[in-house]
């Protein structure tokens, strides 16, 4: 790929990281590439608000976006490690499966939306739907979430640093989601539940994870009262 | 006893048995009715319409020898890896969880011994299913259960699915006597809960969206499958042209007829439209783009042989998709079975209970000992035997009409019964050149 240039990375990694500008080639280019993986780190300059970033890759390499990208970043991600120094459009790492991603200005909407595994990081705030339908994965916002938070999210860890809007965990099934800061209405079949020493526990890893330092005991905890698990003529929210 | 009628009873229009033990069942339980099948009403389908054979002003093709083409490619458009299909009768998404394994392996057998494709549904791929398809779609559902990007690329084509005919506006249903425990995994839900689906995508909204979701989806699979876009019809015609404007290399159509494995009653007989009037109007929308057989037009819903395969594709289809009448061929409804379906309050014929998992014939369940039944090398052959029935059909009709090709059957070849589906269907009333509407 004659416009792919190879530079040396920082200290930290000794691997030497091939820098892809998107000024340069399109995003198509990058993807192919690190679908093919010839290095094991790459750096992305001029992203632009580029969709599909580092979607579908699925090797254990590391990615560095330098600025914004567009919808879908690092979408269904395995085993990658991606890191955008700027702010994403919707549904940043879509169905991910392994690795990680982090971003470290502010998601737009359904950040983390179905994500089976693996460990999204959003150091600023994230938009609404934020780790809807999520099925594993673990979520790590550093600021606020808007509404519809975790709606029928399935499985899995939300950790909110900040608020969380109006609706929050609507319909949702056994996902646990833990507020630090205050939370609007509660969605259809969510409640605040007891933290217990576990869940102190686990919400301490995934603090550590994300490198931050709130204190577990901040948080408040909540999940399914699971009263919509089956079908009655109780609840006429059915249907 | 004398059948009530001779006895000089008159049974109501507006409340006649059926409409009663449903209110019966309503004020005993409390809960709505959820069932399998597709629209049980009578609406204006293929049946309103018959094709005009060759005469003095058209040259027929012999039955039997001619050849008649039936091959068709889908996705042709951006994809660097379209379908080729030998026969333009294809499997329609039903999910495992729904089917039985069995049942999802027997598709895919006979699918593939035809040459033609299967498709998975609401629950991710089997290995089951993959082995034995051929060329196998794999949707993307509201849900996104079991959705992996292994098996997008271990895929042939990418089905968006924003709904089906059964109930457009709807999301899936699976009752917790089907959630078993592989059923469940593969979901990432609860064993034994009554399962709701998403009724809309997690991570787009609207057609502009869809555009840019379409190319991450291309992306992931590095633009070499075709991706077709599924709607329920409704409003067909500005669909099909947002479809196409989001990218969509197969636009998908599936009417009210077509089947569900669990659904409201009330969503099954009274949301969308008949597929006789959504074909012209996707074909309509294709021509307007300057896309019509460019972008492919799959239809379903209703589709039970080879004289409705033929009225599709002359109405403007590229192919068209069964469900119900693939499960039948597979050995649904059979009446070796009767006893059992009167055992659990049915009839062979007219069982369509599919949500509660005691199918006597082995296909809608999860049940173990009842999928047994279900032999996935014989009921593939079964199915493929269908598939070859629909074809030679299909290729019938088109020869008497000239055509060396199934895809050139075209509305001028048809006419119809009723003023309804003429207007619908947009063909003269038979014996006039009158399209109402027009």
């Amino acid at each position: 790929m004659a416009a792919l240039s190879r530079a040396e990375a920082g200290e930290r990694d000794p691997a030497p990281a091939v820098t892809v500008d998107l000024h340069e080639v399109g995003v198509r280019a990058l993807n192919a590439e690190l679908h093919a993986p010839t290095a094991r780190s790459y750096e992305v300059l001029h992203p632009a608000g580029a969709h599909s970033i580092a979607a579908g890759v699925h090797d254990e390499i590391d990615v560095r976006v330098r600025g914004h990208a567009g919808y879908f970043c690092a979408g269904m991600n395995q085993r990658a490690h991606v890191v955008v120094d700027g702010s994403v459009g919707n549904g940043v790492a879509e169905n991910m499966m392994s690795g990680s991603v982090r971003v470290r200005g502010d998601a737009s909407q359904s950040a983390g939306a179905t994500g089976r595994g693996g460990l999204l990081v959003i150091e600023g705030r994230a938009s609404m739907r934020c780790g809807i339908s999520m099925k594993g994965s673990d979520i790590v916002v550093g600021g606020d979430i808007g509404a519809m938070g975790a709606f029928m999210a399935q499985a899995g860890r939300l950790v909110v640093c900040g608020d969380a809007g109006d609706g929050l965990g609507d319909s949702i099934y056994e996902a646990r989601l833990y507020v630090r800061g205050r939370t609007g209405t509660l969605g259809a079949d969510c409640v605040e539940k007891e933290m217990r020493d576990e869940h102190r526990a686990e919400l301490a890893e995934l603090l550590a994870a994300a490198g931050l330092d709130h204190r577990p005991e901040e948080f408040r905890r909540y999940g399914s009262a699971r009263t919509l698990y089956h079908f009655t003529g109780d609840h006429g929210s059915y249907g | 006893m004398k059948d009530p009628a001779e006895r000089g009873l008159r049974e109501s229009a507006t409340f006649d048995r059926a409409t009663i033990a449903a209110i019966q069942h309503a004020a005993r339980t409390g809960v709505y009715d959820i069932r399998g099948w597709g629209a049980k009403r009578a609406v204006p389908h293929f049946d309103d319409l018959l094709v005009l054979g060759a005469s003095m002003s058209r040259y027929p093709l012999e039955g039997y020898r001619e050849r008649c083409d039936t091959d068709v490619v889908l996705g042709d458009r951006h994809a660097t890896r379209p379908l080729h299909l030998d026969i333009p009768v294809t499997i329609a998404g039903m999910s495992f969880g729904a089917l039985s394994a069995q049942a999802k392996e027997a598709l895919g057998r006979g699918a593939s011994e035809v040459g033609t494709s299967t498709t998975t549904g609401d629950g991710g791929m089997t290995d089951e299913e993959r082995g034995e398809s051929k060329t196998l779609v794999y949707q993307l559902l509201p849900s996104r259960y079991g959705m992996n990007p292994d098996h997008l690329r271990a895929a042939d084509a990418i089905e968006v699915v924003l709904g089906q005919g059964a109930k457009p506006g709807g999301g899936g249903m699976l009752l917790g006597q089907k959630i078993s425990d592989r059923v469940a995994d593969m979901r990432t839900l609860p064993p034994g809960i009554d399962q709701r689906s998403a009724c809309r995508h997690p991570d787009w909204t609207g057609p502009d969206d869809l555009a840019i979701k379409i190319g991450e989806l291309r992306e992931i699979t590095d633009w070499e499958k075709p991706v077709y876009v599924k709607v329920g019809a409704t409003r067909t015609y500005y669909d099909v042209k947002l479809a196409v404007a989001a990218g969509a290399d197969v636009v998908v159509v599936d009417g009210m007829q077509g089947g569900t494995a669990a659904t409201q009653e009330v969503f099954i007989e009274h949301v969308g439209i008949p597929i006789l009037a959504a074909i012209p109007q996707a074909a309509q929308a294709l021509r307007e783009l300057g896309v019509h057989r460019k972008v492919q037009l799959v239809v379903s819903g209703g589709i039970r042989t080879g004289a409705d395969v033929a009225k599709a594709l002359a109405l403007g289809a590229d192919a068209v998709a069964i469900g119900t009448a693939a499960l039948i061929a597979l050995g649904d409804n059979d009446p070796r079975f009767a006893a059992e379906y009167e055992a659990i309050g049915s009839a062979a014929g007219y069982y369509d209970d599919f949500q509660d998992g005691r199918d006597p014939a082995g296909i809608t369940t999860q049940d173990p000992e009842l999928a047994a039944r279900l032999d996935p090398v014989e009921a593939g052959h079964r199915l493929a035997n269908y598939l070859r029935v629909l074809t030679m059909e299909t290729q019938t009709l088109a020869r008497a009409c000239g055509k060396a090709h199934v895809q050139h059957l075209e509305p001028e070849d048809l006419v119809a019964l009723t003023v309804e589906s003429a207007a619908m269907a947009r063909v003269p009333l038979a014996g006039t050149s009158w399209i109402p509407g027009s």
